[in-house]
């Protein structure tokens, strides 16, 4: 469905530092830096597959979902979605996508979302019976109810991010890029929103990829995460698998029934990464973890036993300054 | 972008367009109301040409002339640059790019659609001027009146792709919002909009016949105004196409270069 070939995307980029001395120079002399947004990446993607993109700020992620969506023109390489080529915009290309951009809006601010819907039902030719049951469709499931009939400007942050979706999926598009979508949300609609696009991809097997800083959007939507950092692509696999290799440990929730010593904990093995009065959490090899459950629920009043997970954002954390150590190294040595 | 998609979307594209021109009715009707100054240069140079005529124009002329400028300007005009540069540089272009349909199509119809909100201010005073002025001040030849209707959608389309050829600076400089000052500047000097052409030095008329500004406005309101004969009239309207027939070149070129250079910021 997606191929991605030895993709680059360079800008260049007007530098100037503050000072009235700066901009009076910079008149007449500009000084120019080229910037690798996205430096020789390579990956595949097959349909109907989930896939996360992951990275720290101004790694690439977003910049490569532009090159897929044909939005911005790549310095060099080659890129296929579907079997065509994005920067051509066919008609054909942009009936079978979509992207939604969570810092920018395509409804039309002073008119009610419906009125951006039938606009899309214009553009994008789709029959009007198909064009009201998905309409219908999509407000049920997200609960939109009368709101696509107020003004756009008078709705809320989250409220407009569904109606964002449901302009953006009105052609029923094969392939959904998604950037950020539950940037700036609620905790309740974000979990709205992410419940919302697992369903709708369940349902219609589309493609999709998500671009987000949001750990849990990625952690629930998607089994398989591309990492780029700096432009370069570090991971393409299983998320499961990228969790094990960077901290193959676990952590042991423990709940007591009584306040329990810091030093009982010790005894189990492992690290103490916390201890309060009724709950403490122990960072445990992955190895160890049936001996120590076996040690904890023989000598401690536990009440209740979890075995998790690091959580992704310390694990994100750890592979980024991995990979800039390794940088550092290479650019001493 | 197939132009069959396209024409099946836009009187979709045209309908929401006037929607939101009537959302915004109270800043309509003060855009409106800016565009004023023919009336405020009516004032001005009947009060000249109160002793002598000026040139060919006495003060009945100068009414008609200042009155049809003032209806052209509202059914000529275009504003889609203003909207091109902000959505270039805060990356909104985005959105438009998109959808199926190209994003100039879409600020022409925006464009268009404004059209009947402009009328609705425009048509009045046609009617009243035709009645204070009298019907000699306007041309009786029913050829030349087709012309003046070819010359108006020459003058809208030349407008319309001026907007779009310096909204495309956008692409390629910081901010375009200084060039289109410096083009309106020219506009308002070399198109009749403050004074009429004719008035101009024989020397500089010279250049300003060959400049596209006249051709934004000037024709059709001399053309109106009966300033022209049915060969003058002939020879002019195929120098004004021969604009927009520049300017469309110009824009598609400025818009295929800049859309390479397209960053789509901000999100």
């Amino acid at each position: 469905m997606i191929h991605v070939r030895a993709l680059r995307k360079h800008y260049k980029v007007h530098e100037r530092p503050p000072g009235l001395g700066a901009a009076l120079r910079s008149v007449f002399r500009r000084r120019y830096r080229t910037v690798a947004a996205v430096d020789g990446i390579d990956f595949d993607i097959g349909e109907g597959e989930r896939v996360g993109f992951l990275g720290p700020n101004g790694a690439g992620k977003t910049t490569t979902l532009k090159v897929l969506s044909g939005l911005v023109h790549p310095t060099s390489g080659d890129v296929t979605v579907d079997g065509h080529e994005p920067r051509r915009r066919s008609d054909v290309f942009l009936k079978t996508i979509t992207l939604v951009l969570g810092q920018k809006q395509q409804l039309l601010w002073d008119l009610p979302p419906g009125e951006t819907f039938e606009l899309n039902r214009a553009v994008y030719d789709v029959p009007r019976a198909q064009f009201e049951e998905t309409v219908h469709e999509l407000v049920n499931l997200l609960e939109l109810g009368d709101l696509v009939k107020k003004p756009t400007r008078t709705l809320s942050l989250g409220e407009r991010m569904k109606c964002e979706l449901v302009a953006a999926l009105v052609h029923r598009p094969r392939v959904l890029f998604l950037d950020e979508p539950t940037i700036g949300l609620d905790v309740s609609m974000q979990v709205s929103v992410r419940d919302f696009v697992k369903r709708y991809n369940e349902r219609t097997g589309g493609t999709l990829i998500l671009s987000s800083h949001d750990m849990e959007d990625v952690a629930r939507l998607c089994p398989r995460v591309i990492v780029i950092d700096r432009g370069k692509l570090v991971y393409d696999g299983e998320l499961k698998e990228l969790v094990t290799r960077i901290r193959p440990d676990k952590r042991v929730v423990l709940r007591f029934s009584r306040p329990v010593e810091a030093h009982d904990l010790v005894r189990l093995g492992g690290t103490v990464v916390r201890h309060d009065a009724g709950e403490s959490v122990l960072q445990v090899h992955q190895e160890a973890v049936n001996a120590v459950v076996g040690a904890a629920l023989a000598h401690l009043p536990v009440n209740d036993l979890t075995v998790e997970n690091p959580p992704l954002e310390e694990v994100m954390g750890e592979l980024f300054a991995r990979g800039r150590a390794q940088r550092e190294v290479e650019a001493s040595g | 972008m197939s132009l069959r998609n396209t024409a099946r979307a836009f009187p979709t594209l045209l309908r929401v367009g006037f929607a939101d021109a009537v959302a915004y009715r109270a800043e309509m009707l003060v855009w409106v109301l800016a565009t004023t100054m023919p009336l405020v240069m009516l004032a001005l140079w009947t009060a000249v040409a109160r002793d002598a005529p000026i040139g060919r124009y006495g003060q009945p002329q100068l009414a008609a002339y200042f009155l049809a400028t003032f209806v052209v300007r509202q059914i000529a005009g275009s504003w889609a640059f203003w909207d091109m540069n902000l959505e270039i540089r805060d990356g909104t272009l985005a959105m438009r790019l998109l959808r199926p349909v190209h994003p100039l199509w879409g600020y022409a119809a925006a464009s268009l659609a404004a059209l009947p909100m402009r009328l609705l201010v425009s048509l009045p005073v046609a009617v009243i001027a035709l009645a204070v002025v009298g019907a000699n001040s306007v041309t009786h030849d029913p050829f030349v009146w087709i012309l003046w209707a070819i010359s108006i959608v020459g003058a809208w389309m030349l407008t319309l792709l001026v907007n779009f050829l310096v909204g495309c600076a956008a692409f390629f400089v910081e901010s375009s919002v200084k060039l289109m000052d410096a083009w309106l500047v020219l506009f308002f000097v070399f198109s009749g909009y403050l004074i009429p052409i004719d008035l101009f030095p024989e020397r500089l008329r010279a250049i300003i016949d060959w400049l596209p500004f006249r051709f934004q406005l000037g024709l059709p309101v001399e053309l109106m105004t009966g300033a022209h004969g049915r060969d003058a009239a002939l020879a002019l309207l195929a120098l004004q196409w021969g604009w927009v027939a520049i300017a469309l070149g110009a824009t598609t070129m400025a818009w295929r270069r800049g859309l390479r250079r397209f960053a789509a910021y901000g999100g």
